[in-house]
């Protein structure tokens, strides 16, 4: 199936602009909004999920070791993570730094 | 081979229904239209057809329910008038956009102001910018007849298109006509299991309904403003297969004496019969009189007219309903509008008759054609009848 | 703000809420990549409720904040099947693809297992415009869930008065101004409303405990019949409170007795998350949002006593309810 470049024309707009690619949203990067990124001590950090599991984005994965990161292309900087993380292992930085 | 017999139009035009084989209807009542309601849910409570009937509070939420059955492929059907239509108006453009062949039967019946529940086509006509296939029916055939083929055209891959089949309240509905039903096995034969183009299941995950941002909105207005002209093509096909499978033939406008008129009327829904008498009476007068009946509203035949108007010095164009305001009736309208660039076109009249179920009768046709005739009418159009 | 589970830092171990997260479900059904604000409690609890969800579920979305963030057109966040009609109707058009579904599962169209039919609304779309669809489709029966997510205010169209603002609240439309400071009337409880319709399953839910809403969407997922959950989700734009400040809010919400969480299962009354004896005061609640800086200490007060009035009288109903199976039972014998 080609590519559809964007804009579409008329005739490859689908039929009641139905979108047949489901998550296709992860192309649009919110990343770009950020004011600040959280930033994660993996020393302090007792691996429990809380942050991963409040991120309204769903940026936050657990990497092999169990630990927890975001994914810049997304995170918006919230903040809800540093906030809530219980040994505050998460602090928010200026973007600029 | 079907079986003649003399059924209530309402009645018969569920019955039509039910042998499309719906799944779903979800319907409100609403004065005409109750008896296609009631019947529906009979079908479906006597186990007649395997489908859920769903009483819904409202008829937003009647064409609301349709649209979210339609989306997961079910074959589904409504049914409304008037005020009932007007309070779902919110999504009929949405049931176009969206390209779901909902099959919807409307009882044409006066908007409010004053409540009246009786004839004319004030309902339908605020409708017809709103991208459904518009069909009109005369008699009790053709209602039952429109009604299949609507499912046929609507599921066609080249379509996808809803279509609303338009009846005059209690002038057809409550009437009983002979009517020729057609076997179970005929449809079926005629309306193949609706496939449809896409549906809500986890199988395969669509987002239906999204927002079309300006740099889109409008190219997603010309893919369904070309659909919904393109489907004369396949209703032309469709209205072949029917003649050649029930014997009855359908055309976008039928002409009655047409072939020497100097004159003629155009009509649309059940007046054209009465019509067709008052044709006969002028001409047993002397008055070269023929009429035009437009079976499809939209989309608007523009070929056929062309056609159908061919060496008419006059055509009289009776509208069921008025733009208040505006430069006439709706079906004179297009029909002036779509006759402009036409060298060798007629005069074209308007004759705002029949409001609120107001009896339009042979003499009154005589009365139009001859005041038309002598080119008294007032411009741009007149109220027929209306005392004082 | 931490909330009691917290506490005592020394039972980590035994603090199972703190470490429940772990055992949730990691795969994501709302992909990164869609609009909502930053912080946004709705955009988490659309998250979380598809979770619990899981695939074989169909969303209907009234029109709102979720709607028009999600499926900007040619891309979608959504990973189950999902449509959006218009705006008062996502419990009728969900009640439609309830009775498709069903109609399409019984004639062998479809594969033979169960498809969930989910409709989802704002407060503006399930508590205002749409409570004539919801009331519909809930007493017809459907096999359907409904969920409200309820920001107290219509927010996707800027911050004006719904019915679940609540009192003196600030809002673009009832406006805190020199005359009239706020809205001036309670907020509707849609949740007992849908207990009076006799829905089986009702409760309410917030973002900010998603173990207990959760469970609470995946209880309603296995009833066959209607159920509704009323989730009260932080707006931070339209209360203007930090981003970062959404999860406590949800937790002072409860912690303060305001936004208690309970379900009606059958009529009856059960707390699901345990509030203290001694409830915050509302004051700790209200300080954090914009959307109530105006008000005195005797509006805070008055504030105050119809909060503890609304949970007494919930208290009763805990204490004394009864589910219909229980009343049914002596007459059995």
């Amino acid at each position: 199936m080609t590519e559809k470049k964007w804009p579409e024309t008329w005739q490859e707009v689908n039929p009641g602009c139905m979108v047949f690619r489901p998550g296709s949203a992860l192309e649009y990067h919110t990343g770009s909004w950020r004011a600040k990124r959280p930033i994660w001590d993996n020393a302090k950090c007792i691996k429990c999920g809380v942050c991963y599991i409040f991120c309204p984005e769903g940026c936050i994965t657990e990497d092999a070791d169990g630990y927890f990161v975001a994914n810049f292309d997304y995170c918006k900087g919230c903040g809800i993570c540093a906030h809530e993380c219980w040994p505050k292992a998460i602090v928010m930085v200026n973007e600029e730094d | 081979m079907g079986k003649r017999v003399g059924m209530e139009v309402a009645i018969a035009s569920a019955e039509a229904a039910a042998l499309c084989r719906f799944e779903v209807a979800a319907v409100y009542p609403i004065t005409p239209q109750s008896h296609v309601a009631e019947h529906l849910s009979d079908i479906v409570n006597d186990g007649r057809v395997d489908a859920s009937f769903m009483t819904v509070e409202s008829e937003h939420s009647a064409l609301s329910a349709a649209v979210g059955s339609s989306a997961t492929g079910a074959r589904t059907v409504t049914a409304t008038s008037s005020q009932g239509l007007l309070f779902m108006s919110e999504v009929l453009p949405i049931a176009s956009a969206m390209r779901l062949p909902i099959v919807m039967i409307i009882a044409n019946r006066a908007v409010s102001g004053p409540i009246n529940i009786w004839n004319d086509h004030s309902d339908i006509m605020p409708m017809r910018d709103t991208g459904w296939i518009s069909l009109f029916a005369e008699n009790g055939q053709e209602v039952v007849d429109m009604t299949i083929q609507a499912f046929r055209i609507g599921e066609d891959r080249r379509v996808m298109l809803p279509v609303n089949v338009n009846m005059d309240g209690f002038q057809l509905t409550h009437m009983v006509e002979p009517i020729n039903m057609p076997d179970q096995e005929e449809v079926d034969r005629f309306l193949p299991p609706y496939v449809p183009y896409a549906t809500l299941h986890p199988d395969r995950v669509v987002s239906m309904g999204t927002l079309g941002m300006p740099e889109i909105y409008a190219e997603a207005q010309k893919s369904k403003d070309v659909a919904i002209v393109n489907s004369i093509h396949v209703i032309r096909e469709v209205w072949k297969e029917w003649e050649a499978q029930f014997g009855r033939k359908y055309e976008p406008i039928q002409s009655y004496r047409t072939e020497d008129a100097e004159i003629a009327l155009v009509t649309m829904g059940s007046m054209g019969e009465t019509a067709e008498v008052g044709v006969d009476e002028l001409r047993k007068q002397g008055v070269k009189a023929g009429l035009l009946k437009i079976r499809l509203w939209r989309p608007f035949p523009f070929d056929e007219l062309k056609k159908a108007v061919k060496g008419i010095k006059v055509l009289a164009v009776t509208d069921r309903a008025c733009s208040f305001g505006g430069p006439g009736g709706p079906v004179f309208s297009e029909i002036r509008s779509a006759l402009y660039d036409v060298p060798k076109r007629p005069k074209i009249v308007n004759y705002i008759i029949g409001l609120g179920g107001r009896d339009v009768q042979v003499e009154d046709f005589t009365a139009m054609v001859l005041r038309a005739a002598k080119g008294k009418l007032s411009e741009p159009y007149e109220f027929y009848g209306v005392r004082g | 703000m931490m909330n009691t589970a917290m506490k005592n830092p020394k039972n980590m171990i035994e603090n199972f809420e703190l470490y429940a997260p772990k055992l949730v479900s990691k795969e994501e059904f709302f992909s990164p990549g869609h609009r909502a604000c930053q912080g946004c409690g709705e955009a988490l609890a659309i998250r979380l409720m598809l979770k619990a969800l899981g695939k074989d579920t169909v969303i209907t979305n009234a029109t709102g904040c979720m709607e028009v963030i999600s499926s900007l057109y040619p891309t979608t966040a959504w990973n189950v099947p999902w449509i959006h009609v218009a705006f008062p109707n996502s419990a009728s058009v969900g009640s439609g693809v309830e009775a498709g579904l069903a109609a399409l599962r019984r004639k062998g169209k479809i594969a033979d297992r169960r498809v969930k039919s989910v409709a989802i609304g704002g407060d503006g779309g399930t508590m205002d415009i749409g409570f004539q669809a919801l009331s519909g489709a809930m007493e017809r029966g459907h096999d359907m869930l409904y969920v409200c997510f309820d920001n107290e205010a219509y927010m996707n169209t800027g911050i004006q008065r719904s019915s679940g603002t609540p009192f003196l609240a600030s809002t673009t439309t009832a406006p805190a101004g020199k005359k009239i400071p706020g809205n001036q009337v309670w907020k509707k409880n849609l949740a007992e409303i849908m207990v009076a319709h006799n829905v089986p399953y009702v409760a309410t839910a917030c973002q900010s405990y998603p173990i207990d809403f959760m469970n609470k969407v995946k209880k309603a997922r296995k009833l066959k019949g209607p159920s509704y959950i009323h989730c009260f989700v932080t707006c931070p734009t339209g209360w203007r409170s930090p981003s970062e400040t959404c999860i406590q809010l949800g937790r002072l919400a409860l912690e303060t007795g305001i936004f208690p969480l309970y379900e009606v299962e059958d009529g009856k009354y059960r707390m699901t998350v345990e509030v203290p004896e001694k409830r915050r005061p509302v004051q700790d609640y209200l300080k954090g949002q914009g959307r109530f800086r105006h008000l005195t200490p005797d509006q805070i007060q008055t504030i105050q006593e119809r909060v503890d009035i609304e949970w007494e009288t919930l208290m009763i109903k805990v204490r004394n309810s009864k589910s219909k199976e229980e009343l049914r039972a002596p007459r059995a014998k």
